[in-house]
């Protein structure tokens, strides 16, 4: 029914893994027509990784997949053979966005750079985005999430003071995206506006800084190094993960007003030890931090985290169940936003989640119009239709090795 | 670079806090005239910490420094008759609001949607929470942790003997921010087109649920990871260390094969140029091992060579070896060793901004992106409270000077 916010720009993207490829999605699902390009000889490395739907190992049946490149055309395209670099051009061509996930160097050498491209697209708009940045001494070389996460200090701020930093997945790679994506839709306005496209050059490292950045001042103006203090806040206690009844089971609650603790104290019956002077005001529960989380929790753990939650939620305080994975597949604020999208996987023979990560423009909602692609899914849609060669020559591609 | 900023003909109003925060500080970046909107006795969230040299002053936060940069600020109570008036004259001028109040606030004060858009039908208004404009959770109040253990992010993160932990600065306030400044550029795109505005309920929640795979992983495989410290668990494949500890300090890396194989290869290189690796692990042909395939035990053997191998090597020596051998690891980094780091001052990426009332300039993170057209710039350090309220009630809006007072004895502005 409803149109769009993007319908009508064309994205090409070459990248692998997760940044590029989720800015990719997050315009896909507002409407771009976006245009994958992979490889059959180098798969993309979440193709080849678990845990397989079924059990069953192929890559179609990698669990990442569907949720990165949904509403996302599919081609393959063989980059070391020249007519592979002649299509990757002609889409460039089409394309009024094209998406650069590779280190610096790789698309240049084989004459994809934006220089290149812009011969035969003058109003371009390229975004490269890969650790360092183009202009950076590292540009060329390679890392994941795994290791930005450390160098942008997000791992070394959180955890407990007495022990190392933590490890915390991949984190920067969804951190990135949003300013990616910004950028991106930024630049097509001037374009419309000016008629001129741009080169945008992005790093994972200096967009994730944006969340820390307050620890970086410090230490620039106070000297002071950022200590892990696992769950505490400054202006808030009770504040965080307590353990509930059942097997590895928690709730966080943050109490920050005089008037919450004075809910939170009702809820959990009134005993005793909230009349201590030693909890009566933030200061003094922050000094006896230690004390209160032991009380608190002699509360939480004989109720449910659910139990726990809803108490707390409907008592004014901030509280919510670490839930785990199966209870945020079922998530009911989740399900309130569309946030999970079955649909059918030919490669999977069955349907299959993807997700909608995005909250809701109330006139033009993100919707999930496709699967991801299957490894080259789309190679002969985009050929014959977007680009246009005829049926014969596509044939001839085919037998040259071109999409392998 | 010789353009314009990409925003530049465009106007903001901001009646965020911290929840929105980096929104309009992005839009801003991108050259729009972003007007920060506060109660006339100041906004609360200018009492986060830290504070420039630790004097707790709601107008020397650096957290309201830092997401506040590139915006002009007036103070205005849209509480009042005068106020919501004000407001709705300001409206008429603008191109984007920016608001993260509790859901139906707005509404509730006539300045939802519905009113904006009678005065103003191109009008986007971009409405930034937790959990969403509406649900069954849109009326939890509103904190980062609820935010961090709801969605998931927790259940994989901290030790296994002790609490789930939230990453040690809230990370729901800026991802729904960031996430918000695409979705409100969305809407401008398609109000460019289309000439219609509209209401973006700018939900944090659905993308905080998408930074982990916890529950794709338990779709697949009715299994789920949880947290093991300096480890992590990618459901199905055995614990696996990320953060390593070295001579002084730590680095980050993960022994990873196929596609990374040959860097995890330059690293069995590097250790047996000091005899440090074992046979077995020069056997091992690592681009073709397949981490879904092994057993915990397996990778548990080779991660004791590794360990004891960094531990005789400082995270400087490690960082330059891994660049020349191409080994796919980094150093973890505190915010002193970021500040200090030749990889970010390469660029440029600290930038010194004049804060001319404390007689110093501050050091920030600097450019987000380049570009082969227009520029990134740091053009104002954040607003003090009612800073521009002359420039633009006066200058701007055609208040008269005698308004401008009576509006600040009836605590308006």
């Amino acid at each position: 029914m409803s149109r769009q916010a993007l319908e009508g720009v064309k994205v090409l993207e070459i990248a692998f893994i997760g940044v590029t490829p989720m800015t990719c999605k997050l315009l896909a699902d507002q409407g771009a027509e976006v245009v994958r390009i992979e490889s059959k000889t180098r798969l993309d490395y979440l193709r080849t990784s678990g845990p397989y739907v079924d059990g069953i190992v192929s890559i179609e049946h990698s669990p990442t997949t569907p949720s990165l490149h949904s509403n996302k055309y599919g081609i393959t395209l063989n980059l070391k053979h020249p007519k592979g670099i002649e299509i990757a051009k002609k889409l460039a061509a089409w394309a009024d966005v094209v998406a650069n996930g590779f280190t610096t160097g790789t698309l240049e050498k084989m004459g994809l750079g934006y220089d290149d491209l812009k011969k035969d697209n003058p109003d371009l708009i390229m975004f490269s985005c890969n650790t360092f940045g183009r202009t950076s001494p590292l540009s060329s070389f390679p890392s994941t999430g795994i290791q930005i996460t450390g160098l942008t200090g997000l791992s070394q701020i959180t955890g407990w003071p007495d022990r190392g930093p933590s490890a915390i997945g991949y984190y920067t790679d969804f951190c990135v995206p949003h300013f990616n994506f910004a950028s991106v839709l930024a630049a097509l306005d001037y374009r419309r506006r000016t008629g001129k496209g741009q080169h945008l050059d992005l790093s994972h490292i200096e967009t994730s800084i944006y969340c820390l950045a307050p620890a970086i001042m410090d230490y620039a103006v106070n000297g002071r190094e950022f200590r892990r203090q696992g769950n505490r806040s400054p202006s808030a206690a009770p504040h965080g993960a307590y353990q509930c009844k059942g097997e590895d089971r928690w709730c966080a609650i943050a109490v920050s007003t005089d008037e919450e603790w004075a809910s939170f104290c009702k809820v959990i019956g009134n005993p005793e030890w909230t009349e201590d002077p030693k909890f009566s005001t933030l200061l003094n529960r922050k000094r006896n931090e230690y004390e209160l989380d032991r009380h608190v929790e002699e509360w939480t753990m004989s109720r449910t985290a659910h139990e726990v939650m809803k108490l707390m939620v409907a008592a004014g305080i901030s509280a919510g169940v670490v839930q785990n994975g199966e209870e945020v597949f079922k998530d009911p604020q989740l399900a309130h936003y569309g946030f999970q999208q079955m649909m059918f996987y030919p490669g999977m023979h069955k349907e299959y989640p993807t997700q909608l990560p995005f909250g809701r423009l109330t006139k033009t909602p993100v919707k999930a119009r496709r699967p991801s692609p299957m490894l080259g899914e789309h190679t002969d849609y985009i050929c014959t239709q977007i680009l246009g060669i005829p049926d014969e020559e596509f044939v001839q591609l085919m037998a040259d090795g071109v999409f392998d | 670079m010789t353009g314009e900023p990409m925003l530049a003909p465009y106007r903001v109003l901001d009646l965020t806090n911290e929840w929105g925060f980096l929104c309009g500080r992005l839009l801003g970046d991108f050259g729009a005239d972003v007007i920060k909107i506060e109660k006339p006795c100041g906004d609360p969230s200018r009492n986060i910490g830290p504070f420039f040299r630790d004097n707790p002053d709601s107008q020397k936060s650096l957290y309201w420094f830092f997401y506040n940069a590139n915006k002009r600020g007036i103070t205005l109570d849209i509480e009042t008759a005068d106020g919501k008036e004000i407001f709705k004259k300001l409206i008429k001028t603008v191109d984007f609001v920016l608001e993260s109040f509790e859901p139906g606030y707005m509404d509730k004060l006539g300045l939802g949607y519905s009113a904006l858009s009678e005065i103003n039908p191109r009008i986007i208004l971009t409405s930034i929470t937790p959990f969403g404009q509406t649900g069954p959770y849109s009326t939890i109040k509103p904190s980062d942790i609820a935010a961090m253990a709801l969605c998931g992010w927790m259940y994989q993160c901290g030790d296994e003997d002790r609490p789930p932990v939230r990453i040690g600065l809230p990370q729901a306030y800026v991802q729904g921010a960031a996430q918000a400044v695409g979705g409100t550029l969305a809407a401008h795109y398609y109000r460019e087109t289309t000439g219609e505005g509209q209401h973006y309920d700018a939900a944090a929640f659905p993308w905080l649920a998408y930074i982990h795979q916890n529950h794709v992983w338990w779709y697949a495989s009715k299994k789920y990871s949880t947290r093991h410290g300096p480890r992590w668990e990618w459901t199905g494949r055995p614990i696996s260390r990320y953060v390593w500890e070295c001579k002084d300090g730590y680095i980050a890396f993960a022994v990873l094969g196929g596609n990374f194989g040959l860097s995890q290869k330059a690293l069995v290189d590097w250790m047996d140029t000091e005899g440090m690796a074992p046979d077995f692990m020069k056997e091992i042909k690592w681009t073709e091992l397949d981490f879904d395939k092994v057993t915990q035990e397996f990778r548990d053997r080779f991660e004791e060579p590794i360990v004891k191998f960094f531990k005789l090597h400082t995270r400087a020596e490690i960082f330059h070896e891994a660049v020349k051998r191409r080994i796919v690891l980094l150093p973890i980094y505190s915010p002193k060793d970021m500040l200090e780091s030749p990889e970010l001052n390469a660029r440029g990426y600290w930038i010194p901004v004049e804060h001319p009332e404390l007689g110093t300039a501050i050091t920030y993170p600097g450019a987000f992106f380049k570009s082969s057209e227009t520029a990134w710039s740091m053009r104002r350090r954040a607003p003090f409270i009612g800073e521009h309220n002359e420039e633009i009630y006066t200058g701007e809006l055609g208040l008269s000077k005698q308004e401008l007072a009576m509006l600040k004895q009836g605590n308006i502005i």
